[in-house]
């Protein structure tokens, strides 16, 4: 979602200080580390300070994902198979994309508990309508077909007065599917998913931002009313099948060619790689603060060496069973890859994404330069509950159907958890996408491993995710008090 | 000097719920002149800012620009007609960096829209520059990470950026030292020089004396009265501050004991 055009008129650079500026050398002005002069060293100590200073980035969860790493594959003989390895990804996919929703509702300090029943109940939209040519009308009883329609117009109109025009697009899309029983074709239904889950977030918003309920409480009535609704729709300890339904079913069950994983890998790793290395490039050329070749280089080996061993690896056949061959990177990995990227850029490139971390880093300056944070807030859940909805339909595929607890438990939990465990900050202000792929990386592994050993009951995945997510949120909290003001 | 105020505030009655905090003040600012508002603590001289930033709507009154009444609804409303504000509380986002809090609301942008950092980022350094901050390692730097004086010259930084008309300062100078608070007295008068109205609030007699031309005390919500710096004394100032009145200057005394 982007900004409208700013109103205010393009502005001449500094004139009342035109003088001076030219007067003073830039050495003078002395930003010793701007003007593409940053070497190695200087970002190496920069990077150590911001360490002390609380900014630890990707740094806990990366050394949990490898000491997990470690762990597992030195005390289980499992664990470092393909056939279990290759699980990893479709087991976090649901987490990861619920959680890197939920950073954007983070980023603003705020919180969404029903993320994980909204997501549960728009994949129920999807699952009825697949399952029954499109027609949820006939299917939904007791008027809530009627309530749906209701709900959908209603985030309508608070995203046409808020001027959230994608969400608006989305909401008549979703609309449409729903009345005119299209959703028979299943990328419809999953549309219908996730323009659902965009009406559910924008309202969310709304009673959050306009009418001034705390977060926890809106979304904890919220997490308990779509519980209710779902099992309306499905009828109590009902469950509407996906399997059959290749598109959907695919996502979570079948995989991309090898020949077409490598050019997955190539696009984005390469793609990440060239933009990078231009940037700093570039900015380097027009005396700009920039971040020094060697870094980029390095850091795009190393994500290109990761990337190149994970296809290489999963390009392998990881079925233990004679037969049909399994291999190839899975359909999901490729959605989370189009996710993360279409959100970075969205929080990084954009004015809305700008936006969104001054909102979360202090609403009332925000508000002074000009800026809705209500909007901004009501955006944010939008997106997140959009997002979350993208996760309800992985979840689905994974299950193979929508179950009436479908979103339920603590697929919540570990979501917020994943973004946590990521270095999304529960304060506000400070997050990334990625955190959530990241965190939801360790929050699966530790199930995964322990189901290995024998002898360790399950109770202990609780504690020791628990405990990673405590460690998280200590970290988070240190380096807010370690912060000089 | 011109005679009509590049911004006049008239009669403007400001509550917070039972409490009223200004009293019909009236309050103008000419072009090319440094106007000092000064007033003890609670006097309500922030307040009269956020009015004319659009952050307080006001209960009563009316803003003229250059002679005109306009409306001001939100700081967006301010920004348009060039009136830019350095607030007390420096409203900066701690988790930006020095150029994305100056730019804040206001981003350059590329063809495709999305942020152009390049250009914001030049123009950044060349504001600073224009300040002689020295201090400051680089303008990518999180503002969390700055002394409190480099945060101020930040929000001083971010309000001069722009092509504006009128600036409003309030308490520019109370966190820093000795040379930058010249720094900032040099650019509030050379600001007022270039042909902008500039509001300066201090609590430092000695600074107002220095680069005020006209001076408007506040006494508990009403105007004690509007001089020439030239024409008041440094002692009377003082007076007119604690007790609303001096000689025969100021409210009169029964308005500034019932005020009391
Ligand atoms: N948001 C608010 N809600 C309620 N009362 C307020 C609010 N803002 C200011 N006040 C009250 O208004 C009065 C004037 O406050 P204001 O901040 O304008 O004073 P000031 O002249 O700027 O003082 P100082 O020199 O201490 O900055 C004070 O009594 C204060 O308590
Ligand atoms: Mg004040």
């Amino acid at each position: 979602m982007t900004e409208p055009t700013p109103t205010t008129p393009t502005p001449a650079p500094a004139p009342v200080l035109a003088n001076t500026a030219a007067a003073a050398a830039p050495t003078e002005a002395g930003f010793s580390v701007d003007a593409g002069a940053t070497n190695l060293k200087e970002a190496f100590l920069g990077y150590v300070t911001r360490i002390r200073g609380g900014e630890v980035g990707a740094l806990p969860a990366v050394a949990g994902l490898v000491l997990l790493l470690v762990v597992f594959s030195t005390t289980t003989k499992i664990f470092l198979t393909r056939g279990n390895l290759a699980n990893l990804p479709t087991q976090a996919a649901p987490t990861i994309l619920i959680g890197m929703g939920l950073v954007f509702v983070l980023l603003l300090g705020e919180i969404d508990l029903s993320a994980g029943t909204a997501a549960g109940l728009a994949s129920a939209g999807m699952a009825i309508a697949v399952n029954f040519h499109g027609n949820l009308q006939t299917q939904l009883k007791g008027g809530m077909f009627g309530a749906y329609i209701v709900v959908m117009v209603l985030a309508l109109i608070v995203a046409a007065r808020e001027r959230l025009w994608p969400g608006v697009i989305a909401i008549v899309f979703g609309g449409v599917v729903l009345v005119t029983h299209i959703g028979s074709n299943q990328v419809l239904a999953i549309l219908l998913a996730v323009t659902t889950g965009t009406s559910i977030g924008i309202l969310t918003g709304f009673l959050r931002a306009r009418v001034g309920i705390p977060s926890f409480v809106v979304t904890l009535a919220l997490f308990l009313a779509w519980q209710g609704v779902l099992i309306q729709f499905l009828g109590a300890g009902n469950s509407f099948p996906t399997q059959r339904f290749k598109t959907i079913n695919a996502l979570e069950n079948t995989n991309i060619s090898p020949l077409w994983s490598w050019v997955v890998l190539i696009v984005f790793v390469g793609g990440y790689g060239a933009f990078t290395l231009y940037t700093s490039i570039r900015r380097r050329a027009q005396q700009l603060s920039a971040q020094p070749v060697s870094i980029v280089v390095g850091r795009f080996a190393i994500l290109a060496l990761l990337g190149a061993f994970s296809v290489f690896f999963l390009n392998k056949n990881r079925n233990p069973n004679k037969g049909h061959v399994i291999r190839g990177l899975p359909w999901v990995v490729l959605l989370i890859l189009i996710v993360l990227v279409a959100m970075t850029l969205l929080l990084s490139k954009t004015t809305f994404g700008r936006h969104l971390y001054a909102s979360g880093g202090n609403a009332e300056a925000a508000r002074r330069a000009g800026i809705d944070v209500p909007r901004m807030r009501i955006a944010a859940f939008g997106i997140s509950s959009s997002l979350a909805a993208i996760g309800g339909v992985v979840l689905a595929s994974k299950q193979g159907g929508v179950p009436a607890d479908a979103g339920g438990g603590n697929t919540l939990l570990f979501a917020v958890g994943a973004a946590v465990v990521g270095g999304t900050s529960l304060f506000g202000g400070r997050g990334r996408v990625r955190d959530a792929v990241l965190g939801g990386l360790v929050i699966t592994i530790i199930p995964n491993g322990l189901q290995l050993h024998p002898n360790v009951g399950a109770s202990y995945q609780y504690v020791i995710t628990g405990g990673f997510l405590l460690v998280a949120a200590a970290v988070d909290a240190l380096s807010r008090s370690r912060r000089p003001t | 000097m011109s005679s009509t105020p590049i911004l006049e505030m008239r009669g403007i009655n400001k509550s917070f719920g039972a409490v009223q905090v200004l009293h019909s003040v009236d309050f103008r600012v000419y072009a090319g002149e440094v106007m000092a508002l000064v007033g003890d603590n609670g006097a309500g001289k922030s307040t009269l800012v956020k009015c004319v930033a659009g952050i307080y709507p006001m209960d009563s009154g009316e803003i003229l620009f250059e002679g005109a009444p306009v409306h001001i609804h939100g700081p967006r409303d301010a920004s348009a007609l060039g009136i830019e504000i350095v607030y007390q509380d420096l409203a900066l986002c701690d988790n930006l960096d020095i150029v994305q809090n100056m730019f804040l609301g206001r981003e350059n942008l590329t063809s495709v829209r999305t942020l152009d950092e390049g250009t914001m980022e030049r123009r950044a350094r060349q504001t600073l520059a224009g300040l002689s901050v020295r201090t400051v390692k680089s303008v990518r730097q999180v503002v969390s990470e700055l002394s409190g004086g480099q945060r101020q010259t930040t929000a001083i930084a971010k309000a001069v950026l722009w092509n504006n008309r009128v600036v409003l300062l309030d308490e520019p100078t109370a966190a820093l030292g000795v040379a930058q608070t010249d720094q900032v007295l040099d650019l509030v008068r050379r600001l007022a020089t270039n042909g902008l109205g500039v509001v300066l609030i201090s609590h430092n007699m000695n600074d107002v004396m220095k680069v005020a031309d006209r001076i408007t005390a506040l006494y508990l919500g009403k105007v004690a009265a509007e001089v020439k710096t030239s024409e008041i004394t440094h002692a009377q100032v003082v007076e007119l501050i604690t007790a609303g009145r001096t000689g025969n200057i100021g409210l009169k005394p029964a308005e500034a004991a019932q005020s009391a």
